[in-house]
């Protein structure tokens, strides 16, 4: 499978601390790829290392295009969807203006986004600051799903979501994976095991395992901090 | 009932004037975090702009004018000295207020440190009598412009792309360039407005107080300041309230107190405001 996004040596440094200290891992063109770790381990981080939202050093090639000279947005309009942990959403504009703000294609996949959010044509009029945080999920995704994206990153989209709307982002998330690969962020190893197999694990900055999650479950039991994943 | 009137239409016209410069103040802090202290030099360029073509040009002509050259000066301020600046804001203030100090050396410079007649129109010298109050025209016309740039801005913030980007901006502005979107060009717009509506309130500065100076954008820069933190940073709509908050208080403490009291008056409201809503009447929403 030909790897779609290549990651190699990245680093951040944010102040005095080291938080990526050579980062290197590639995601294939189809499908889910995790990316998981303890809290800290740096996994936020390199979803904003690879978009340039924070000061990087390294080598990231998403589809052949090197973006470590590129400015955030002009990655973005390659085609790197991105749905960040605190969802993004604009609170003082509505469910549609905060939709509207992220088209870029010449047709947005409107029909796309109502078909696997009914809920946000209904509440196109309403303040994004009165969703609830499950809703406010659906405008994050429902924003990358709205331009034709070769890629989605997604940052721990179930993160404090009642247990119903987890699914119900799964199912998303599934159907999604369908027609565009995503990598994900995510602390669910339920939800993770559902969507996928393939997985890389940072731990202290670094990458500590790159695979199939059922490769070693007792090691990534322990660099996880978990129950067996 | 007639000195209530004068003092009524007199502050909503000084309200009218703060708020042409603390709107573009106010947007540019609240999408790009600058502290524009050069902001009044906008205002300075734009009286002189007004003035100088205001010697071949009939009135209307003129201002046109006097904003073409605040909007051109506003951009490239933007371009050059500020662009290059945007992640680290203490150089912002020491490149706005140096350049600030410069504009106003270089105006004195060009046409002198004392005061320049500046001519009226003959309708905008002459006076309407309302409710028994006997009104100079000068003050519709500063009101009239007000509420034409903020109905104006109104619908560019709703109606329009760029609008909803500075909308979001003021809000996010890192989550707006992760929707794909370059924010730079939303901040030189913001600076090309802001410098428009401060250049076409020099132009009407110079109207209603007579004359212009090299230091007038300086000394109301200061109430714009003000309204901007009374209103609530990026917010347009807290911007007109302020505005008209401001400019009432000033002229009835100036008029039922003493001279003086109200500039006075309205750093106390200020500081009120602070105590009881940091976040300015608004709070931090264009």
């Amino acid at each position: 499978m030909t790897d779609l996004l290549r990651v190699e040596d990245l680093h951040v440094r944010i102040g005095s601390s080291h938080i990526l200290q050579g980062v290197s891992f590639a995601v294939p063109g189809s499908g889910v790829t995790a990316l998981l770790g303890r809290n800290g381990a740096g996994k936020t981080t390199t979803l904003r290392a690879i978009l340039g939202l924070v000061p990087r050093t390294g080598t990231v090639v998403f589809d052949g295009a090197e973006l470590t000279r590129r400015r955030p947005y002009e990655t973005v309009q390659l085609g790197l969807g991105y749905a960040p942990e605190d969802r993004g959403v604009f609170a003082g504009l509505t469910v549609a203006e905060n939709l509207r703000l992220a088209e870029r294609d010449r047709e947005p996949r409107y029909d796309l986004v109502y078909e696997l959010f009914p809920e946000l044509r209904t509440r196109a009029k309403q303040p994004a600051g009165t969703l609830s945080g499950g809703q406010q999920q659906m405008v994050a995704i429902g924003r990358t799903l709205l331009n034709d994206n070769r890629m989605l990153l997604v940052d721990e989209p179930t993160k404090g979501l009642a247990p119903k709307i987890v699914t119900e982002v799964a199912d998303v998330l599934e159907r999604a994976a369908a027609t565009v690969p995503i990598l994900l962020v995510e602390q669910n190893l339920a939800l993770v095991r559902r969507l996928t197999d393939r997985a890389v694990l940072i731990a202290e900055g670094r990458v500590a395992h790159t695979g199939a999650l059922s490769d070693d479950p007792d090691r990534l039991q322990t660099l996880l901090g978990v129950g067996r994943a | 009932m007639s000195t209530l009137v004068l003092l009524t239409m007199t502050g909503l016209g000084l309200g009218a004037l703060y708020f042409l410069i603390a709107s573009g103040l106010s947007l540019i802090f609240g999408l790009a975090d600058v502290l524009n202290f050069a902001h009044g030099l906008f205002l300075g360029v734009g009286a002189y702009a007004t003035w100088w073509a205001g010697r071949h040009l009939p009135f209307p002509l003129a201002v046109a004018v006097g904003v073409l050259v605040g909007v051109v000066f506003a951009v490239a301020v933007e371009l050059v000295l500020i662009r290059p600046l945007y992640a680290r804001p203490i150089q912002q203030v020491l490149v706005t207020v140096g350049l600030s100090a410069a504009g106003v050396a270089l105006l004195q410079a060009a046409w002198g440190a004392d005061p320049r007649p500046f001519a009226k129109p003959g309708w905008a010298a002459a006076t309407t009598r309302v409710l028994g109050a006997v009104v100079p025209n000068d003050r519709f016309v500063l009101i009239g412009a007000a509420i034409a740039v903020f109905a104006g801005l109104l619908l560019f913030l709703r109606r329009t792309r760029y609008g909803l980007i500075v909308r979001a901006g003021v809000e996010d502005r890192a989550m707006v360039t992760a929707l794909g979107i370059d924010v730079r060009k939303a901040f030189t717009l913001v600076f090309a407005i802001g410098g428009a509506a401060a250049a076409a309130a020099g132009a009407l500065a110079g109207m209603y107080f007579g004359s212009i100076t090299p230091g007038l954008g300086g000394s109301l820069l200061i109430f714009a300041f003000i309204v901007v933190v009374i209103g609530g940073m990026g917010s347009v709509t807290g911007c007109a309230l302020a505005a008209v908050l401001v400019g009432l208080v000033q002229q009835f403490a100036n008029y039922y107190a003493a001279a003086g009291v109200g500039e006075a008056s309205v750093v106390l409201l200020l500081a009120v405001v602070l105590l009881v809503r940091p976040g300015g009447l608004t709070g931090r929403t264009a």
